[in-house]
């Protein structure tokens, strides 16, 4: 019951929203499988659905990593949106404890439980007062599932962390042989769980081994720290007869609990646009017949001080003007002294900022890991619901970050802005990463280059279209002058052509 | 029903043993049904019992079957659970309760000299 089915032209995807998800090299894979959906966005995105409906799925970590959250989440989510309610049999920590900590994520396990929705049992599985010997088994755990089960209708049941069962027992195979059937036992009333297991040494996923017996999904949570900058990580390692993404994704521990910005999709099916939207200035819109395309995403790139802020400022102006909402990103310079500059070029970004149409968010890229900062940028979007954004210097995210992360990171936020129709603008220093400007050229739709040049003694800012996908886009170079009044752009009668690469 | 959850003070070696001598030794047995590990466990224990306390042991049969939830209550994950309430400690013994010399160093079933 009110498992999510792949593919998601069924109306229960349809439903939740999540039409973005249709990469159809990946659909076909495995037959269709129903799935319960965490609630967590991003990992049901992951996970095509969310986790296989009717199986236990293992998610281990080391500890603090999340799993825990993420088990309560999906057992919330379950109670709550998807009219499954769950019981959560906890090893390691109190009811109470479980209750407190997540009480700050809004999660009310209280009240859930007085509503019927969700039952809580803790048990402390300690060695100290337990001498085992001879056969004993863990019917007292099935009895109670199973009074959970006839007495709220429980569908989710998370145990967390069955580990810990093999460290209150001496007799290890017989804690063995009862997982098992416990794992079967679950199996057999098609009840959807999560057993969350301790990482063990080296590459072992657990400790002790219960992969082997959780053998439909299992997902893998890490928490390193690079450069300083904690980040956390989730991989789906295995889905049984499901296509799922393999790749790690960055996830975030925030105030509304377990998050997975989205993902990269495979496909570039956002339903292109056919409108055009001003670049702010009129000659750049010739060039480029008429302007971007809405939803589009711009990339430009160029050596210092050749106006790829203010072309940004342009783009963001002329959205306000138009009465849109605009967000913009800055990774070199404070929100004070953007809105300097573009003042003396005749850019009063402030105005946009008061009439609350534009949203500047300054960040130094150090501050955050990769994947905070692409949460945080998923909230913002989520929240200003911008129409352009424009995110300004994206070459400072290489300090500290390997290039890899970064080409990554950019291809989900270029994916988030695209997925909501939201026309994007990167700008990046030509200097600090040639051409490939971090393999975001070839997602952008436009690549404007801009260049200075020195002819006669003075030097001269050039402007041209490198490519722009879907347009007739002029060729030729301009020269980009930046006036008390904005950008102008001029013809090009001296620069020579050899100097443009193709 | 609820069984205190601390352990008694009287840890104590000979203090212990004197005091052991005139006591009812109180013990609780979970089981679920009359499976035939419980059963042989519920014997092993009126074996022992009867041979090293006798007219000094009460055995208590709990049946989780009936009431599942008293497994969280009372912390018994697997069954047979042997708790011995009293004297103090609070001692619990998980299994069958085959490997009688085990039972009685373990759950102090003996007054003479344990461990």
């Amino acid at each position: 019951m009110n498992g999510v089915i792949w593919p998601p032209d069924a109306p229960d995807v349809r439903m939740m929203g999540r039409t973005d998800m249709t990469a159809q090299s990946e659909v076909l894979a495995g037959p269709v499988l129903p799935k319960a959906p965490t609630g967590i966005r991003g990992l049901d995105e992951i996970t095509r659905g969310g986790l296989p409906q009717g199986r236990s799925t293992l998610v281990t970590g080391g500890t603090g990593c999340g799993k825990t959250l993420l088990a309560l989440q999906f057992l919330v989510a379950g109670a709550r949106d998807y009219g499954e309610p769950g019981v959560l049999v906890t090893f390691e920590e109190s009811a109470e404890e479980v209750a407190a900590n997540v009480a700050s994520l809004g999660f009310d396990l209280d009240g859930l439980q007085r509503d019927g929705l969700l039952a809580v049992y803790a048990f402390r599985a300690e060695q100290t007062d337990v001498v085992g010997t001879g056969a004993f088994d863990f019917s007292p755990l099935f009895l109670l599932l199973d009074d959970a089960l006839t007495r709220i209708g429980a569908r989710r049941v998370v145990l967390d962390t069955i580990e810990a069962l093999f460290g209150a027992f001496e007799e290890q195979t017989v804690v063995r042989a009862e997982l098992v059937r416990l794992f079967r036992w679950l199996k057999d009333r098609a009840v959807t769980a999560i057993v969350t297991g301790e990482r063990g040494d080296g590459d072992a996923l657990t400790r002790h081994g219960i992969e082997e017996y959780v053998s439909d999904c299992v997902i893998a949570l890490d928490h390193r720290i690079q450069n300083e900058v904690s980040t956390r990580w989730l991989r789906v390692v295995k889905y049984r007869g499901s296509a799922h993404r393999t790749n790690e994704y960055p996830f975030l521990i925030t105030a509304g609990g377990f998050s997975v910005p989205p993902v990269t999709a495979v496909t570039f099916d956002y339903g292109a646009s056919g409108e055009r939207i001003s670049t702010g200035v009129p000659w750049l819109d010739q060039m480029l017949s008429g302007g971007l395309f809405r939803g589009s995403a711009v990339l430009v790139s160029g050596s210092p001080g050749t106006g790829k802020t203010t072309l940004g400022a342009h783009l963001i102006d002329a959205a306000c003007a138009r009465g849109e909402r605009a967000l913009l990103i800055l990774f070199e310079e404070s929100p004070d002294e953007v809105m300097r500059n573009m003042r003396s070029v005749g850019l009063d970004l402030e105005r946009w900022v008061k009439a609350g149409l534009l949203r500047v968010w300054s960040v130094r890229s150090a501050e955050f890991g990769l994947d905070n900062h692409l949460a945080i940028v998923s909230g913002v979007v989520a929240e200003h619901t911008p129409a352009v954004a424009v995110v300004d210097g994206i070459g400072s995210l290489l300090v500290g970050h390997s290039r890899g992360e970064v080409s990554l990171m950019l291809a989900r936020k270029f994916h988030l802005f695209k997925d909501r129709g939201i026309t994007a603008m990167a700008t990046v220093l030509t200097e600090q990463d040639g051409e490939t400007a971090m393999g975001v050229s070839s997602r952008a739709d436009t690549w404007l280059l801009l260049r200075s040049v020195e002819t006669n003694g003075k030097r001269r800012r050039l402007l041209s279209v490198i490519k722009a996908r879907g347009t007739a886009h002029s060729d030729e170079v301009r020269e980009f002058v930046l006036t008390g009044h904005g950008v102008k752009l001029g013809d090009v009668s001296a620069p020579g052509r050899d100097e443009e690469q193709r | 029903m609820t069984p205190p959850r601390e352990a008694g003070a009287g840890t104590g070696g000979a203090a212990r043993q004197a005091a052991s001598a005139e006591q009812t030794w109180e013990l609780r047995l979970y089981v679920t049904d009359r499976t035939p590990t419980c059963v042989r466990a519920l014997a092993n224990l009126q074996r022992a019992c009867a041979h090293w306390l006798p007219g000094r042991y009460h055995i208590e049969v709990i049946d989780l079957a009936e009431n599942p939830r008293l497994a969280a209550q009372d912390q018994i994950m697997a069954v047979p659970t042997l708790v011995k309430m009293r004297p103090p400690p609070i001692l619990k013994m998980v299994g069958d309760l085959s490997d009688t010399e085990r039972l009685l160093v373990s759950m102090q079933l003996r007054p003479g000299p344990a461990r």
